[in-house]
């Protein structure tokens, strides 16, 4: 397995979504070749910050989580009715 | 017999009631549903606008539509799903109008590679997120991401920060499931490529 197929087969290993015998062969490169192993590394690195700090960083405050859900429905009373 | 309606009713997503109950006139109903997806649409609405009033204004536009559009929801598809997908369109409508452009879409920029290639190969440290204040690693996050194409943007936090499966982020999308995998590969390296400059270890010593 070259770089490059390597990369192109990273989605699924990283999605749990590769299965044998891709699954050794994504292994063996990946013992085989440290830029490799590095980018892996870094890349499962960078989906788990953002996945950590940027779920609490565009948080919404309960108050104007209040405003906004008033505001829609208000909306939605001037709006035309849902209809079946 | 009783078994089989068992096991079809356990099946019903609970937003199926909620919005059946809201396409009746129930407004509750419809207030519930806001209740459990403003938070989410207002993250994904920031992520790709990269703008909070604008996310706030998006939050107010979907839910609208939704409400007016809710008889057109045939539950084909979960209703979160349906619901993510008319965010993304009004935050790329948003996008457009803020550029005065008719450029922004899903496939802006997409076709380029430049970042895809990974040219980085230094060790990032063991723990990079205590390196920096909270302040200061939200303020590298976000000028991170906010380099990235939209389309890249909205496949990466779809899939990876709200996380969505691959098939929900092409529905919401309106992409092939392919190309969401191509396109979520471009963005992770992209994002990794950017990332490397403040997370690695410099000469082999942790910050």
């Amino acid at each position: 397995m070259t770089c490059t197929e390597f990369l192109a087969k990273m989605t699924d290993y990283f999605d749990g979504t590769a299965v044998e015998p891709l699954l050794t062969e994504i292994r063996t490169h990946m013992a085989e070749c440290s830029h490799c192993e590095v980018t892996v590394n870094t890349t499962q690195q960078t989906i788990h910050i953002y996945r950590n700090q940027e779920i609490y960083a565009y948080e919404l405050p309960e108050t104007l989580r209040d405003k906004m859900r008033a505001a829609i429905m208000e909306k939605c009373r001037c709006s035309k009715p849902p209809r079946r | 017999m009783a078994a089989i309606q068992s096991t079809a009713t356990e099946e019903i997503h609970p937003d199926v009631a909620l919005v059946e109950r809201a396409k009746g006139g129930d407004e509750a109903a419809f207030e519930q549903l806001i209740r459990q997806y403003d938070r989410q649409i207002f993250r994904i609405a920031r992520h790709i606008t990269q703008n909070k009033e604008d996310a706030e204004d998006i939050v107010q536009d979907t839910f609208l539509k939704a409400y007016q559009k809710l008889h057109q929801f045939q539950g084909n598809s979960k209703f979160y799903t349906w619901l993510v997908r008319i965010a993304v369109n009004e935050s790329l409508m948003r996008l457009r109008k803020r550029r005065n452009s008719k450029t922004v879409s899903m496939d802006e920029d997409v076709q380029t590679e430049e970042g895809s290639v990974p040219r980085d190969f230094a060790d990032w440290t063991p723990d990079p997120e205590q390196q920096y204040g909270q302040g200061e690693l939200g303020e590298i996050l976000r000028k991170t991401i906010a380099g990235l194409p939209p389309g890249f943007r909205s496949v990466f936090t779809l899939r990876d920060v709200e996380n969505l499966s691959t098939e929900e982020t092409a529905e919401a999308l309106g992409l092939s499931v392919p190309a969401v995998k191509s396109r979520l590969l471009r963005a992770r390296l992209q994002l990794r490529e950017r990332l490397s400059k403040y997370m690695k270890v410099k000469d082999g010593v942790s910050k």
